[in-house]
């Protein structure tokens, strides 16, 4: 069936309440209006206030709440309504939600999934377009999920309920409506911590994820065009713990990378693919790696379009990496 | 119905200290506000009450030394503390839930928790089920019921909420009770917890610890309203100011919230005052925040010699049968010690594991790596 990333998100949500009662979803909004989204419209006709819950407006409270529901067996999935929003929270994610198995030497465990819209180009500006992933990268205990397409969400959705652990859940807001494909009406997962090589290549090796993904791709499809570059555009779907292999695999053969993303590049995940390629695989790199992501600055309103890493900014970084 | 109390008509802030201050020295010998006709307590519980509350004191003392010595590395007790810690968890159920912070170990011993449970956690031997991972004093126990100790304030009173909520969602009609100081009464999350569990209407037992100070604050630098238990009315939840060295007070009084709770009738804020007689933890010298005469005034209401002197005088317990007692428990104690402290060392690869379920590549790497000694 034809669906957007919002209508296959909302149908897994639907599927997988329906099969478990252990399920839950708790956040702002996403009670009777079904999130600013709508990912969870119809939840509530379907499944009552009990197990779809309007919280009050505190994202420490929903996301330790959701924690205590975890800790009780339950399988949480508090909504955080921008990914903006979740440093309110965010001790409850770092502090509590990654250390409890640890801690308690696996007596007790978070299997939660905290969805939250995520990344630029709805023009949001400085509160609504964030991209926040190394902060949860860099935290021991959390899984990291960032889907690109309609697909990949609703079956990523499924592996990360099933997951054992707490997994950050980012939807890529631009994507939302704008792509739409054929989604498998049953439930299917697809794993975590499987990339997907989206468009095989021999040239250079491109990683995004999310919505830059598309221009990961159109920058491919340019320089294939104009200069003959064969690129191969890989998505590592779950973000962390990576599936290095596949990125490995592609940089042996290609000898060059690309890195695109949209949060600020100093520290941001680019630079841990950068230093992990580098330590894996240096003896077959023909070129420096290199960083094509948003500027070290807020995210702004008015010069969206010049911040976030579009194609028009890929294709050079692809053509001077071959040509190195 | 939540307790009302007049606030001050004034704004908070331009009430005179020194009568802030006076109001915080009566707090600290409140009478009794709960139960106000109490059926008494059976002896087996005044005495079960009273064993409990010596081994915490016992234990205290004990460890501390040890820490002195350099055994372990650190202890955060609650000498004086007793009654209200002991009190509280007393009054759980079997189906109840213990969410601790990290002063509460007596009651994790009060919910049947072999001592080794806490030692081992103590030492953080190879029989810690935490692995060693935590520093002393942050202590869990799922056969207890007892979720895990973690050290940033608040954080675990929404997590009482999600239980107490994820309980009711099933069906059954647990509990959660939740410990915390007076210093935490600032924190984000007790504003989230108490108004998200008014919201829920969910089944919890906030039981705030006001032992008087957060470190060297007193509780006056902590808030400018009357106390603590007020600030229940403002969750629409019920406030309960309890005498908290009266350790049957403390009992009752819990035990009443978890009944009104279970019931379906929310949520209780117990305010249970009491007094820290040490140091806040075995890193901290009270003497540069407080006076020794503050102290040795508070030791006149210390909770074990009280209950001691009612059971003494109640005929319930005779001298040699206190002594018999006491002796007991210090030779438990002793031995519970000595075979925590002969236990090893965590093993390497448990620094690894239990990060994930699955242990993922990069944390295999760096234990081979750990066990080769390898510099990367
Ligand atoms: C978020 C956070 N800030 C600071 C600290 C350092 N700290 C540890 S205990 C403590 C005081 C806590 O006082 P209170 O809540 O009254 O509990 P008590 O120790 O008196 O039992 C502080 C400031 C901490 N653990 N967490």
């Amino acid at each position: 069936m034809e669906m957007n990333m919002v209508q296959a998100i909302n149908a897994g949500l639907h599927q997988e309440m329906g099969a478990d009662p252990d399920v839950v979803v708790l956040g702002e909004d996403v009670g009777r209006v079904g999130g600013v989204f709508r990912v969870t419209q119809g939840l509530h006709e379907a499944f009552g206030e009990q197990r779809v819950i309007d919280t009050p407006l505190n994202e420490s409270g929903i996301l330790g709440t959701a924690i205590g529901m975890a800790l009780y067996g339950l399988k949480p999935i508090p909504e955080i309504q921008f990914a903006d929003f979740i440093y309110p929270g965010f001790d409850q994610l770092v502090s509590e939600a990654a250390k409890y198995r640890y801690r308690s030497g696996g007596e007790y465990t978070v299997p939660m999934v905290v969805r939250t819209p995520f990344g630029g180009g709805i023009k949001g500006g400085l509160y609504h377009s964030q991209s926040p992933e190394a902060l949860f990268i860099h935290t021991a205990g959390l899984k990291v999920v960032c889907p690109s397409n309609p697909y990949d969400a609703k079956g990523l959705l499924r592996a990360s309920i099933n997951d054992p652990d707490p997994v950050l859940f980012f939807e890529p807001k631009r994507v939302y409506r704008a792509v739409k494909m054929d989604v498998p009406e049953g439930a299917y997962e697809v794993p975590l911590s499987q990339a997907a090589v989206v468009r095989p290549g021999a040239d250079v090796t491109v990683i995004a994820w999310g919505a830059m993904l598309y221009e990961a791709l159109a920058a491919a499809e340019q320089v294939a065009g104009d200069d003959g570059i064969d690129a191969e555009v890989i998505d590592p779907r779950t973000l962390w713990p990576l599936d290095l292999e596949t990125v490995l695999t592609s940089v042996r053969k290609t000898g060059r990378l690309v890195i695109v993303h949209e949060a600020p590049r100093a520290c941001g995940f680019g630079a841990e693919l950068v230093s992990l390629v580098c330590e894996h695989a240096f003896v077959h790199l023909e070129a420096p790696p290199r960083r094509v992501t948003g500027f070290d600055t807020p995210f702004p309103y008015a010069l969206e379009d010049d911040y976030l890493p579009l194609a028009h900014r890929i294709a050079p970084a692809l053509r001077e990496t071959v040509r190195f | 119905m939540p307790r009302a109390r007049h606030l001050a008509a004034v704004p908070a802030n331009e009430r005179a200290t020194d009568e802030r201050e006076r109001s915080w020295q009566r707090r600290r010998s409140p009478s009794s506000q709960s139960g106000e006709h109490p059926s008494p307590a059976p002896r087996a519980l005044k005495l079960k009450l009273y064993r409990a509350m010596l081994l915490s004191r016992r234990l205290d003392e004990r460890l501390m030394a040890l820490q002195r010595q350099g055994r372990i590395g650190f202890h955060v007790g609650h000498r004086g503390e007793e009654a209200a810690i002991v009190g509280a968890a007393a009054a759980l159920r079997e189906q109840d839930w213990l969410v601790p912070c990290y002063r509460e170990f007596g009651a994790l011993l009060m919910r049947g928790a072999p001592l080794a449970t806490y030692l081992d956690q103590m030492f953080g031997n190879e029989a810690d089920t935490g692995h060693g991972r935590q520093m002393p004093d942050h202590f869990h126990s799922r056969a207890q019921r007892c979720l895990s100790v973690s050290a940033p304030i608040g954080t675990q009173l929404p997590h009482a909420v999600g239980l107490a909520y994820a309980a009711r969602l099933k069906g059954n009609d647990d509990v959660a009770l939740v410990f915390f100081g007076d210093g935490a009464t600032s924190s984000n999350d007790f504003h989230a917890a108490l108004n998200f569990a008014g919201v829920f209407r969910a089944p919890v037992v906030f039981a705030c610890r006001n032992n008087g100070y957060a470190i060297s604050l007193p509780s006056s630098r902590q808030t400018a309203s009357d106390g603590f238990a007020c600030k229940a009315a403002a969750y629409g939840i019920r406030g309960v100011t309890v005498d908290g060295n009266d350790v049957l007070a403390v009992h009752r009084a819990t035990r009443a919230a978890i009944e009104a709770a279970a019931a379906g009738a929310g949520p209780t804020l117990l305010e249970l005052v009491t007094y820290r007689l040490d140091a806040h933890s075995s890193s901290d010298d009270p003497r540069a925040y407080r006076t020794d005469a503050e102290v040795a005034e508070a030791t006149t209401r210390e909770p074990i010699a009280r209950f001691q002197r009612e059971l003494l005088a109640s005929g319930e317990l005779d001298a040699a049968a206190d002594e018999a007692l006491r002796a007991e428990v210090a030779a438990e104690v002793s031995a519970a010690l000595d075979a925590a402290q002969a236990r090893s060392k965590p093993a390497l690869d448990t620094l690894f594991e239990d990060v994930y379920a699955e242990t993922p590549w990069h944390l295999r790497d760096a234990a081979r790596d750990a066990r080769e000694g390898s510099a990367d």
